[in-house]
Parts: C-alpha cells; sequence; structure tokens
C-alpha cells in the first residue's frame, strides 16, 4: 500500500508538470480547403512536416507578404511585384527592384503552389521548397535587396511581430527561417480553382461550340498538343511544372535549368507556367516577350525556333510549328480564357 | 493475485494464436522489383540521355530525352498480390526505377507476370491521382486512360539534321470517326517464367530500349517518328515490338 501512495503522489506531481505546459500557446491547425476538383484528381498538396499549416501562421506570412519591412530600404512587400489582381504576377515585363534595377524574368504568378510536387520553384527551378524561395527575392540585389540579419533585427525590434511570431510558432525570437515559414504558410493558402471551366468539369457550367473546339485543340496530338506540358481536364493545375526548351530562340542569353544544373543539356530549359488566369498574367514567357495570348499562339503554330536542347514535344519545329489555321488559333485562345478565375483576384483572403 | 497472473497468461496465449495465423501458416515476403535498361546489352541510364549516341536497327541515330513507362497487374503465380502492385510508372530520369511489391507468399514461384501498361479494366480515364499529377493522360478524344510509355529523343533525319521524335504507346484508338471510336488494347502481358524467391529478394527486369525499333518491325525513324498516339498501326506496331523488351536480370537477396 505504501507504494501505491508514492505512486499516486507522483502521478499528481506529473499531472501538475504537464499544467504548466497548457500554458504555451499552441497555434490552432488551419483547414486547406482542397477543390473538389484538385481532390478528385490530384494527389495531396505538399504541406512539410515542419512546417503545418496553423491559422496564426497563415495570418502572419499574409501580414509579411504585404509588408514593406521585408524589403532593403522598406519601400517593396512582396505584394509590389506579385499583385493580387493580376494573378500575384506583374503586368510589367520586368518588375524593378527596390534599388530601381530591372529584373531580366517577368515576375510569376502565384497560385496552387502546394501542388508543386517536385517543390522546384522559380523560372529556372533554382529553389527547392516554398520556404527557400520565399528567402530569394528578399535578398535578391535586384529585387528587394533585403539582409536577412538586417530585417530580422527590425522585425524583433518590432512593436508587433514577436507578438505575433510567439503566437505562431511559440518563439518570440524571430529568425529568416521562420520568416520563411510564415511566408511560405500563406503562400500556400492561395488558391485558383473556380474558373469557367472548373465549373464545366463539375457539372456546372457549358462551353460554347468555340471553347469546346479550343479544348479539343489543346489536346489534340495532331492540331495544338498542349495538353502534354500543360495538364488537362485530368490535371488541373494546367501545368505539368517541368521544365522545357519551348523553341523560343536558337541561342540563349539566359540558360534557365542550364545556369542552375549546369548541365548543357538544360540550356533554354524553363518551367511551364500554369495556364490558368492568362488574362491577368501577361505578358507571357520567362521573359515576358509576348504582349498578348495571339502572340503566344502564333509562336507554337508558326514561330518556333531551333536549338539543340529544343523539347522534343516541339515536334514540327522543322516546320515552324504545328501550323493551326486562323479558326483553331481563335477557339484555343477562347479555349484558354475560360481557365479565368474571377473570383480568386477578388477573394478577400488574399486582399492585404 | 493470481487471477492478473491467469489473464496475462491467457493474454499471451491468445497473441501467440495471432501470430501464429498471420505470419506462420500463410507467411508472405516483400519482394523488391528493380527496372534496369540497356541499348544491345549496353548499360543506359538518365546519364546517357540527350547524346546521340545509339543506332537503331535501320540504322537511324538518336539521342533520348526522356522515357518513363506504366507497369501494372504483377502477378506470382497468377495472383495479383496485393493493391500497392496495381501499377506503377517507371521513371528513368526521375529515378524511380524501383517497385515494392508486398505480400507475397513464400512458395515455389512457377509464373512470374507483370502488364506493360494498363489492361483495359485498369485503363480508367483520371482513375489515378499520382498519374494524373504526373499528366500521364491520354485524351478523351482517343479513349481516355493512360499513356503506357513516353518515349521521346531527337533523330538524325535523312539530311543529317536533328528531328524529334515522340515513341509514345497507348491503347490504340480508331478515330476515323470520331462518334464512333474503335479501340484496341494494346498492353501486353510480359511473363518471366520460373524463379526462386526467398525473403529480401530483389529481381532484376531489364528493357532492352533497342528492341522497340526492330524487332519484329524495323522502325524506320524518318517515316514514324511524331503524332503517334492517334496512328492506330502505329501503336500495333508499338505492341509487337514491345513483346521481346524485357528480359529476366539477377534474381538477388540481401
Amino acid at each position: 500500500m505504501k507504494y501505491l501512495g508514492f505512486c499516486i503522489i507522483f502521478l499528481f506531481f506529473l499531472m501538475s508538470c504537464s499544467s504548466k505546459e497548457d500554458d504555451v500557446y499552441i497555434p490552432v491547425a488551419y483547414n486547406l480547403e482542397i477543390p473538389q476538383l484538385f481532390a478528385d484528381k490530384l494527389i495531396p498538396p505538399v504541406i512539410p512536416a515542419d512546417n503545418p499549416l496553423t491559422i496564426e501562421g497563415v495570418a502572419l506570412g499574409k501580414k509579411l507578404f504585404f509588408d514593406r519591412i521585408l524589403s532593403g530600404i522598406q519601400t517593396q512587400s512582396c505584394a509590389h511585384c506579385h499583385k493580387l489582381q493580376e494573378a500575384f504576377s506583374d503586368r510589367s515585363q520586368f518588375s524593378e527592384g527596390a534599388d530601381g534595377n530591372l529584373g531580366s524574368r517577368n515576375s510569376m504568378p502565384l497560385f496552387n503552389l502546394a501542388w508543386n510536387f517536385e517543390e522546384l520553384f522559380a523560372w529556372d527551378g533554382k529553389e527547392f521548397g516554398l520556404e527557400n524561395q520565399v528567402i530569394e527575392p528578399i535578398v535578391n540585389p535586384i529585387e528587394m535587396h533585403g539582409d536577412l540579419k538586417e530585417i530580422t533585427k527590425r522585425l524583433n525590434e518590432h512593436d508587433r511581430y514577436p507578438d505575433l511570431f510567439q503566437l505562431a510558432f511559440g518563439t518570440s525570437k524571430i529568425s529568416g527561417d521562420l520568416v520563411a515559414k510564415a511566408v511560405a504558410q500563406f503562400m500556400r493558402t492561395i488558391i485558383s480553382a473556380n474558373s469557367k471551366f472548373d465549373r464545366y468539369l463539375l457539372g456546372e457550367a457549358t462551353l460554347t461550340a468555340a471553347e469546346e473546339n479550343g479544348f479539343n485543340v489543346f489536346m489534340s496530338e495532331e492540331k495544338g498538343d498542349c495538353f502534354h506540358c500543360h495538364g488537362s481536364n485530368n490535371n488541373p493545375l494546367w501545368t505539368d511544372n517541368q521544365f522545357h526548351n519551348n523553341g523560343l530562340d536558337e541561342t540563349f542569353t539566359d540558360l534557365g535549368l542550364g545556369a542552375i544544373s549546369g548541365d548543357p543539356a538544360d540550356n533554354g530549359k524553363f518551367r511551364s507556367p500554369s495556364l490558368r488566369n492568362l488574362t491577368f498574367t501577361a505578358p507571357y514567357m520567362h521573359d515576358g516577350r509576348f504582349s498578348t495570348l495571339e502572340e503566344v499562339i502564333n509562336h507554337y503554330s508558326e514561330g518556333l525556333r531551333f536549338s539543340e536542347t529544343i523539347d522534343p514535344l516541339m515536334k514540327k519545329v522543322n516546320d515552324g510549328g504545328v501550323g493551326l489555321s486562323d479558326q483553331d488559333k481563335d477557339d484555343l485562345k477562347a479555349f484558354l480564357l475560360t481557365l479565368t478565375d474571377e473570383e480568386f483576384i477578388n477573394n478577400p483572403a488574399f486582399k492585404n | 493475485m493470481k487471477k492478473p497472473f491467469y489473464f496475462f497468461f491467457f493474454l499471451l496465449i491468445v497473441l501467440s494464436c495471432k501470430d501464429e495465423t498471420e505470419c506462420c501458416v500463410n507467411p508472405t515476403i516483400a519482394i523488391k522489383l528493380k527496372f534496369t535498361h540497356h541499348w544491345d546489352g549496353v548499360e543506359l541510364s538518365s546519364s546517357d540521355f540527350n547524346e546521340f549516341k545509339f543506332r537503331t536497327a535501320n540504322d537511324d541515330l538518336i539521342s533520348i530525352s526522356r522515357l518513363r513507362y506504366l507497369v501494372s497487374n504483377v502477378l506470382f503465380n497468377n495472383t495479383i498480390q496485393s493493391s500497392s502492385t496495381i501499377y506503377s510508372l517507371i521513371d528513368i530520369d526521375e529515378n524511380k526505377t524501383t517497385l515494392l511489391v508486398t505480400g507475397v507468399p513464400i512458395s515455389k514461384v512457377n509464373a512470374f507476370a507483370f502488364t506493360f501498361g494498363f489492361r483495359d479494366e485498369d485503363n480508367l480515364d483520371g482513375a489515378y491521382a499520382d498519374l494524373n499529377s504526373a499528366s500521364f493522360n491520354v485524351p478523351e478524344m482517343l479513349g481516355g486512360g493512360y499513356h503506357y510509355m513516353q518515349f521521346d529523343g531527337k533523330y538524325k533525319d535523312s539530311n543529317n539534321a536533328d528531328a524529334n521524335f515522340n515513341y509514345h504507346a497507348i491503347r490504340a484508338a480508331d478515330i476515323t470517326d470520331p462518334d464512333n471510336i474503335i479501340l484496341q488494347d494494346t498492353s501486353f502481358e510480359v511473363d518471366l517464367g520460373n524463379i526462386e524467391i526467398t525473403e529480401n529478394t530483389t529481381i532484376e527486369i531489364k528493357m532492352n530500349v533497342a528492341e522497340w525499333f526492330k524487332n519484329p518491325n524495323i522502325w524506320n525513324l524518318n517515316e514514324l517518328n511524331t503524332v503517334l498516339m492517334p496512328n492506330f498501326d502505329a501503336q500495333i506496331l508499338m505492341n509487337e515490338n514491345g513483346q521481346s523488351v524485357f528480359s529476366l536480370g539477377k534474381i538477388t537477396s540481401n
């Protein structure tokens, strides 16, 4: 019986310890609403085990995304080059950095990033993981040109951020790693999945004859053959997130993936962008060389240029392209515009 | 104190009975299938990609930039072993070349086989999230379902200029009349015969990539290079050439 008494006392002691632990605020899990088509057709989104989505983390990430405090001279936020009304891209061919310098690539739109399964981000795949991608433009001299030490010092001395980090991550000591985690959490919540074509696939909308023919052009290997790289009704991301040389140039001033991998066979390869929200994401291609969708379609129809690394899927490069009729070009454009998601660019959850 | 003792003793007996049922009456093991690739005996890996270093039976010089294909319906003694082995996408470039088959009974295996591609009953349009996510689908206008293989590269054409090929194997579809598509299952079973397996066995399955171009049909890339998916006759030729592509390699136990 004596032992039993000791056991009970010991148990009370343990319980009192755990009640102290309960005083630490535990952030609330964020329920990422996965669109029905994504749930039906795709594997689950990539959420790193060491950075689960929480309500506090997402809210903090959103605040940081729109805060100029992350740039060197506090003149730019992430949203400077990733505007919601432009599907989180930039209408300018090259965005102006914090010091007034222009980059050499068009700002990539931001949505459905959690479904980039291989986690290679940016046009050239230089960043593995969204957390790493978040930091890159912050410290890039021609973009936000920040110094991570200086930025975290600012955040640590801020009157609100330490408390917000405490709530989101259980510590008020702010590091670059936690900044990346918070912004990445917010970016994973940026989802676009309510275009006319999505509703068509769900049986809630009908296509016009032109849109329907445009979809057939898109899916036909004899015509557009777009589906091999840009998804389909069964891959509603409308990108394969892979790297291709799509015949833009005979020689390269920008090596793309090749500059990252060091493999000459990768020269001129860039990541396929999603075809969602093209209405808002002009100009097009990695260097924003095309202002209109007509120019893009004409490129694939007649404008392909041969180089050694051209993707074999650019099958008719020796003829200049797939040679679409004017009617098919118009219809293809009509179909592409059905991937426009007006609700997305007006979603209050993504507004500052 | 006696009662708890009896209880634990009884529990021990129950647990040991359960063990007997699960592990010893119908013992099963996991087998690893490892797909390797060669060109008429010369080892081939992704490091060989994008170089003109292979010559087909038709004397076409080619470079390979992508080779991925579907294997399904792995059978030991004519029985599919578990749901985990329904299919797997083998991708040389991504170094996804192994498939773990669980639930294989420890017994003499006198029939080991798998299907290249999907049989019609498994080739369900949009049904497999991982294959959708890998953009391995076939357009509905060609009957839907999935590619069996995407094999892309370049060849030197009759003018010695670079030209592209997309050797894409799918279920053959005659779309002469789009309202009445005629489909033919061109997947095929690869029968690798008798094998001895023990625990931790790895079975090597070798693909001779050169065979796609030579046996029984000598493949002329100047004639058959791209837009082969809607080409019914080309799909039949691929099916015929595929029959001799695979062979059994080493069987090892760790």
